[in-house]
């Protein structure tokens, strides 16, 4: 394939993705992917299988196609081995550890990991980022607000030092001044730790803002892509997404 | 009183027991969602082993340990070759399983060392502790072992790292491998030491009710109810169901005449029957609740 091997090396690349829930096909051959550092967004509405993609790249749900982490064949393999790649996801529903404290649901977060004094100075940085979670950290998980939840479920995330992140509307729940927050630590991630992501978000406006990409999704196949500011200037996702 | 007394201390010592299998049962529940029918014949069985390698000359706490490391082995293979494959099968295929390896522990145990009764060490002795007649020292040392093990236990579960992957693999598989914990592997692991556990208490009981293929049914029946009690959903409160269990159990075989020693295990269905109609959460169970 020369079309494939003239462009630059890709982090991720998804060939002929499709996901089934039983007996109901949710995608249809997706095919996408991911620059090194790079940051994408998936758009679509509800039931578009935003989620379902994610969910399908880490093994989550049955699927088919072809999925690469640097050159290596992932799809198939058992979703703990993709995460031990470096890929952490942060789950739609945050998939919180309700009865555990702030503090141990973090330190899950660095499970693969060994090096301790490392694993301290991490947790000690998403306090930084979270204050809120700092204070809160012998507390039970579940009691934690909505919100709070999310910042916890993406301080998880971070602790296991990924090198690309699945984040499943991570704006989800929080009050607008902490989404503006929390998109500034994940630029700043991108940035100065360059770590690639792959965002879906309900709220479009905020992701096409933080993303170099954007596929556009409709019932389980890609209908649009381009760079994102391009994806942002179009009439139809203006109407439809952007809601201007 | 005194005799109050004494059946208070014998009822926690053979609670101990119930604590340490109710211990067992619930490791496993909390992994797999399911009652091991089977964890009374495989702590049978490892105490034959502990048996045989007695028989065979070597010192007590040498066969303890072999036994020990062997059911720890043993209860791993039963997850990875048995229930693996299974996990994803209908219930009752499930529930055939473990009444399979109910019959082939039990049949096996039969067939290599016959139904004959056979009495087991104790490496306390049974001579009375502090010249007193409330408790003897095997009753003292099931105590003491028992309490031991649970410490061991809670340090491992609340210190280590591994015991923070268990517990989290156990309480929400999905978001444990999302961390990139093996959750089939601490499955694995929590078999083996519910085993593990069993060996121990089927080794201590031995000496007590006799060893032999059925010495476990009682036993294991008070453990459920230990659990039962308890809730099936906390490890702590199924090990202080199993105590509780110890206690009634001695104080209505003893006081209640209508019971007596025959009717003792009635004890047992009763109070099962009576925490599943008044709180099925067990004392210090929680509901499950499911957001949907």
């Amino acid at each position: 394939m020369a079309s494939r091997t003239a462009k630059p090396p890709m982090m991720l690349e998804v060939g002929g993705l499709c996901a089934f829930y039983g007996q109901n096909q949710a995608l249809h051959g997706l095919d996408f992917g991911l620059a090194e550092r790079g940051i994408v967004t998936l758009l679509g509405a509800n039931g578009a299988g935003k989620t379902t993609t994610l969910r399908a790249l880490c093994g989550m749900v049955r699927m088919t196609g072809e999925v690469r982490f640097d050159g290596k064949l992932i799809s198939g393999r058992a979703t703990e081995e993709i995460v031990r790649l470096g890929i952490a996801h942060v789950p739609d529903g945050r998939g919180t550890f309700v009865r555990m404290t702030v503090e141990e649901n973090l330190q899950l977060g660095a499970m693969t990991r060994r090096d301790r004094a490392q694993i301290a100075k991490d947790l000690e940085e998403v306090y930084a980022h979270f204050p809120r979670l700092r204070e809160r950290r012998r507390q039970a998980a579940g009691t934690l607000s909505g919100g709070e939840q999310q910042m916890l479920a993406v301080g998880r995330a971070l602790m296991l030092r990924p090198r690309l992140m699945l984040l499943d509307e991570p704006s989800f729940g929080l009050a607008p001044l902490i989404v503006e927050e929390l998109f500034e630590i994940l630029r700043r991630l991108n940035q100065e730790l360059g770590v690639a992501m792959l965002v879906v978000e309900q709220n479009a406006a905020l992701a096409l803002d933080l993303a170099e990409r954007a596929y556009l999704l409709e019932t389980g196949r890609i209908v649009m892509s381009g760079p994102a500011a391009e994806i942002g200037q179009d009439e139809a996702i203006r109407r439809s997404y952007l809601g201007y | 009183m005194e005799l109050l007394l004494q059946q208070v201390l014998a009822g926690l010592a053979n609670g101990a027991i119930y604590a340490l299998m109710a211990l067992a049962v619930v490791m496993i529940y909390q992994a797999i969602d399911h009652l091991n029918f089977a964890q009374g014949e495989m702590a049978m069985f490892s105490t034959f082993i502990a048996w045989q390698l007695i028989a065979w000359g070597q010192p007590y706490w040498v066969a303890f340990a072999i036994a020990v490391t062997v059911s720890f082995l043993g209860g791993v293979a039963i997850e990875r070759i048995l229930f693996r494959p299974l996990h994803n099968a209908p219930i009752l295929a499930q529930l055939i399983a473990f009444i399979a390896l109910f019959s082939i522990l039990n049949s096996s145990a039969g067939e290599i060392w016959n139904f004959t009764i056979k009495t087991f060490p104790t490496p306390f002795g049974t001579e009375p502790l502090f010249g007193e007649r409330l408790i003897n020292t095997h009753e003292a040392g099931m105590i003491g072992v028992t309490v031991v093990i649970l410490g061991l236990l809670y340090l491992f579960f609340r210190g280590s790292r591994l015991g923070l992957a268990m517990r989290a693999a156990a309480a929400n598989p999905d978001s444990a491998r999302l961390v990139g914990i093996r959750v089939g592997w601490m499955i694995a692991l929590g078999w083996g030491m519910s085993a593990a556990i069993g060996a121990v208490a089927g080794m201590l009981i031995a000496p007590v009710v006799y060893l032999e293929p059925n010495m476990m049914l009682g036993v294991l029946l008070y453990g459920f109810t230990g659990a039962v009690l308890g809730g099936m959903s906390s490890p702590g409160g199924a090990v202080a169901g199993g105590f509780v269990v110890g206690v009634i159990e001695n104080l209505a075989g003893t006081f209640v005449p209508y019971f007596g020693r025959e009717l003792k295990l009635t004890i047992a269905l009763i109070l099962i029957t009576a925490v599943l109609l008044v709180r099925p959460t067990g004392l210090f169970g929680r509901a499950v609740v499911s957001r949907v």
